[in-house]
């Protein structure tokens, strides 16, 4: 077996008095999806901004095509760094720029567009997300919740990235709009033969995007396996999570 | 009990509290102006921060420059008449225009009007994990966002106090001339007789250091931020508080350095 894509190792980040990653290690191997699920506040935004470099982690390293990213100099950082295409949680798109201003913000950065041809690149890739190029004219607050997701969505395929990640694409969508991104999800991670990682707290959409799946609990990947595995794992805690059961080996802290 | 040993724990740890702080804005600082030394430079992101500072604060600085060089000539005038002095009121509004309320009052204005608007925006997109994206787009946030904001304020405000210079001596002479009873041409000669290139270059300067200390706290306390809207909030009002507590210490030590001898 080659090299995985992704290797991360004894990763380990706390906040405070709170440790929030404890020793994760992760590989992902090249071309394929791994789906991270958890519950709320479990860190998995957190360990895929480790990955990104947007949070330094407190230990472990963190290995993109074999090269330790956490030690390279920043120049080399941000080289590895264009290479990895990420659609925020929130979407986190540009409210001060146009649709296709955002989709083609990475294009115009690296100079690989000028403004007319950027436009029309927009204007394709818009389609590709299942939106009509006329969107590109409008500002992102004018859109609805899916739409900016597929704009997101948009935006980080937009330089073809060859790593991708995704934090909870579908969350706050109807179940139809979650099917047609995660569709657009596969479309995508297949069309340019992208390593994926996306965090998802939707079963059907775990099964759907990911080839691999890990469980993320307390600060631990407790559980790692096949994405179609995830409904009869035989691990208790990873079935508690996926069937949504209310007792379990996991207690929510509730406090009254 | 007061243990006097906790007081100076206090003082210890407050005036440690302030270098770390000092420090943190100085590197911010020196950071954003590296920025403008090394390709690629962002071009537009200069000139909507260089036209929001510029144009869009001319209203609110003018008005303050012509009644600040009015309620001079006035109080001046009430202060001076009764020794016969009437033609020191023309040096007066000039110098004290151009090397003082000019550069302050236009510093304060633009701190509360651009300063605020920048800590808000640039915390927005803190908290939105808008400036985390840009860096996942081949985009340095401290190039894209900082730099091109130090650049304008640092241009723009001297502008901008050439205009309030002009309005506020306007000011003053529309005072002298309608209301006092000056001779116009007269009152020109004088302005100009008075004035001297130290007093304008001060100014400016002075202009130019505020300009961009209204820029880094907008964008230090911006950038910053965090804790959704709450957190934005207090960027902001921070970055306004701090700005305009520097142009005045920072107003105190240049006037120091061009003026005491
Ligand atoms: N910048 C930060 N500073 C301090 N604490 C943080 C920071 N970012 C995240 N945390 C904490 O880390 C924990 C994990 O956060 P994270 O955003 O990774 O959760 P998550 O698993 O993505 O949850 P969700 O599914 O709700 O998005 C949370 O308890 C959060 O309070
Ligand atoms: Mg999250």
């Amino acid at each position: 077996m080659s090299d995985p894509k992704i290797r991360v190792r004894g990763l380990t980040k706390a906040f405070g008095a709170k440790t929030v990653l404890d020793g994760i290690d992760l590989d992902v191997a090249a071309g394929t999806s791994m789906v991270v699920i958890g519950g709320s506040g479990s860190g998995k935004s957190v360990l895929l901004k480790c990955i990104l470099g947007l949070i330094e982690p407190d230990a472990g390293s963190i290995e993109i095509d074999g090269r330790d990213v956490l030690r390279l100099p920043r120049q080399e950082r941000e080289q590895v760094n264009a290479r990895i295409g990420m659609l925020f949680q929130a979407g986190a798109l540009f409210d001060s720029l146009t649709v296709w201003e955002n989709v083609a913000f990475g294009l115009l950065a690296q100079h690989k567009a000028a403004r007319a041809e950027a436009r029309e690149r927009a204007g394709t890739i818009l389609a590709q997300v299942g939106l009509d190029p006329s969107v590109g004219d409008l500002s992102p607050a004018e859109l609805s919740g899916g739409m900016q997701k597929r704009v997101g969505l948009a935006r980080a395929i937009a330089s073809q990235p060859d790593i991708l990640f995704f934090d909870e694409p579908t969350t706050g969508l109807d179940p139809i709009m979650g099917a047609v991104i995660d569709g657009l999800i596969v479309d995508c991670v297949k069309r340019l033969g992208s390593t994926a990682i996306a965090i998802t707290h939707d079963m059907a959409s775990a099964t759907r995007i990911g080839d691999r799946a890990a469980m993320l609990f307390r600060g631990k990947l407790v559980w790692q396996g096949q994405a179609a595995d995830l409904l009869h794992s035989g691990n208790s805690m990873v079935d508690q999570f996926t069937h949504g059961r209310r007792e379990g080996p996991i207690q929510m802290e509730l406090r009254r | 009990m007061i243990d006097p040993l906790d007081a100076v724990a206090a003082v210890g740890r407050g005036t440690i509290g302030a270098v770390r702080a000092t420090g943190a804005v100085a590197l911010f600082g020196a950071a954003g102006l590296s920025h403008l030394v090394r390709p690629p430079f962002y071009g537009r992101m200069f000139l909507q921060a260089f036209i929001e500072f510029s144009y869009f604060s001319l209203p609110v600085v003018a008005l303050t420059a012509v009644f600040s060089g009015a309620v001079i000539a006035l109080q001046s005038f009430t202060g001076f008449s009764r020794f016969g002095a009437e033609s020191a009121i023309a040096g007066i509004v000039v110098l004290s225009v151009v090397r003082e309320l000019g550069p302050v009052l236009a510093g304060l204005m633009v701190a509360g009007r651009v300063g605020a608007a920048m800590a808000a925006e640039l915390g927005t997109m803190r908290v939105t994990d808008q400036i985390d994206a840009l860096g996942t787009l081949s985009t340095n946030p401290m190039k894209y966002l900082v730099a091109p904001r130090l650049l304008a304020g640092l241009i723009a405000v001297p502008l901008l106090v050439i205009v309030a210079d002009v309005l506020g001596v306007a000011g003053g002479f529309l005072v002298s001339t309608v209301k006092l009873g000056f001779n116009p041409s007269g009152y020109l000669t004088s302005t100009f007789q008075i004035l001297t290139t130290t007093d304008v270059v001060a100014g400016l300067a002075k202009a130019a250091a505020f300009g961009f200390l209204i820029a880094l706290m907008g964008c230090y306390h911006g950038y910053n931020s965090k804790g959704g809207a709450q957190g934005v909030g207090s960027a902001t009002t921070s970055a306004v508080v701090a700005a305009s507590i520097l142009i005045l210490a920072f107003d105190y030590v240049l006037t120091e350095l061009f003026f005491a001898r």
